[in-house]
């Protein structure tokens, strides 16, 4: 049927760029429509090479993509980018300027470019990003990087739907307390220390990969390892800027994926996105009934927590068992 | 959810480097709960329509002080019509002479915005006039 999700899904794999641009603002939104399409399309997601590129802002992040961009062109692969900033907690409202460091590629169809604001989802991500990477994944973006909001040192989530992640750092990124402080550099499976044309990269790459060295083993292979290993991811110098170690970073990436998509990959890591993602759809929906069959039972219950007539915990018991009772809203 | 915020592109075709303007929009518009893709200085036509498209906006503002925008803003409407995206609205400011201007909503500009315009008005024109979408 015409404008529904499966329709627009369709067209989307068909090729039809305004398609996909449509259904990306409709996952965005998180219409039923986006729903329908998505249902649709997830079996043919799964062999995009999903990655994430995090790091502070100011790193970089946007003008080394575009230069992976153009490296991946360069081998004819169709590239996707999902890039995401933040959303003022006061307006709602966003600028959006990472594209403006990718402009070069306007005109190729097989660069799809997009911009999300975060609207209000912390942990570096919208809320729907993995949603979004699943489309251009089903039609057919061999490479989808998703670039996080400038991080700071505990914003990970983009590691829980990546196959490769990669920790963006500016040669001034502080001492090595820094690099083996808990966070961001831990989820990193390469670490790439940008503007290397810059005084003092050699030796922020050295105390990084000192100091990251120290982890005793690989990442486990282990499906049922009981406690998970330490990464310890490989560190590169790039200048995005002039283009040097652009190739090599690319080629590390390809090494992380073919290492990963191979059949002894952890099955950890698959299961972990599926979580991440079934977990937000959950938490979504539970809200939504919250917000709608029990709107007036949840103000009416957050009256009580906020007389301190009612514990939080107790609030917390009372909804979880209305709203477990039916979780559809239906 | 579907009460999404609107969605804005600022760009700055051609080749003039001034974009004082067109960055105070952009964060002015930022200020009243818009998402502004901000794509910056000496855009092509062609530029200004992908973005347009991948970004899937509902307003695509054009700031120009170059003197160019009987070339480059009919361009750009007819480009947006091509790509099947005749329901973006198309607005236009910076130093453009009222004699300009009705050519220029015959081509597809809904409304121009001269020196002096103040940022409400200019979010309230688009709040007004961007596209009623299906979700």
């Amino acid at each position: 049927m015409p404008g529904s999700g499966e329709h627009l899904a369709e067209e989307a794999r068909g090729g039809s760029r305004l398609a996909l641009s449509r259904l990306l603002t409709a996952i965005e939104s998180r219409t039923a429509r986006a729903e329908e399409a998505l249902r649709s399309l997830y079996p043919s997601a799964g062999s995009a090479h999903i990655v994430g590129v995090t790091g502070p802002p100011g790193g970089g992040k946007s003008t080394l993509v575009a230069a992976l961009i153009a490296e991946a062109r360069g081998a004819a692969r169709a590239v996707a980018v999902l890039a995401i900033d933040p959303s003022s907690p006061v307006t709602g409202g966003a600028i959006l300027g990472d594209r403006i460091r990718m402009q070069q590629y306007a005109g190729d169809r097989d660069v799809f470019i997009r911009s999300m604001a975060s609207r209000g989802h912390l942990g570096g991500l919208a809320g729907s990003t993995a949603q979004a990477a699943a489309a251009l994944d089903a039609c057919g973006f061999a490479i989808v990087f998703i670039e996080t909001v400038g991080t700071g040192q505990s914003e990970v989530e983009v590691a829980s739907i990546a196959d490769t992640t990669v920790v963006v750092e500016a040669p001034e990124m502080g001492d090595e307390i820094q690099a083996i402080k808990a966070g961001l550099l831990e989820v990193a499976d390469i670490v790439v220390v940008n503007k290397s044309d810059r005084p003092g990269a050699d030796r922020a790459a050295a105390g990084l990969r000192a100091m990251l060295s120290l982890a005793d083993a690989p990442e486990s292979t282990d499906p049922h390892a009981l406690r998970p290993k330490p990464k310890r991811p490989e560190v590169l110098l790039a200048s995005a800027i002039d283009g040097s170690g652009v190739p090599e970073l690319l080629a590390a990436l390809d090494v992380h994926h073919a290492r990963h998509a191979s059949a002894d990959r952890p099955r950890n890591a698959r299961i972990a996105r599926a979580r991440a993602q079934v977990e937000g759809i959950l938490a979504d929906r539970l809200r939504e009934v919250m917000w709608t069959t029990y709107r007036a039972t949840t103000e009416e219950i957050l009256e009580q927590v906020a007389a301190h007539h009612l514990d939080p915990y107790a609030a917390a018991d009372l909804l979880a068992s209305a709203l477990g009772r039916d979780p559809a809203g239906s | 959810m579907t009460d999404r915020p609107l969605k804005v592109l600022i760009a700055k075709p051609g080749l003039d480097g001034h974009d004082r303007g067109a960055k105070v929009l952009a964060r002015g518009l930022r200020d009243e709960g818009f998402e502004v893709v901000y794509t910056g200085l000496r855009q092509t036509p062609e530029m200004v329509v992908t973005a347009a498209l991948q970004e899937d906006v509902d307003v695509v503002g054009l700031s120009i002080l170059s003197g160019a925008h009987m070339t480059l803003l009919p361009r750009i409407c007819e480009l947006l019509r091509e790509e099947g995206m005749a329901d973006v609205l198309v607005t236009a400011g910076g130093i453009i002479p009222d004699e300009d201007i009705p050519a220029l909503k015959q081509v597809g500009v809904a409304e121009v915005f001269g020196p002096g315009t103040s940022i409400a008005q200019v979010a309230a024109f688009m709040r007004e006039h961007a596209p009623q979408r299906a979700e």
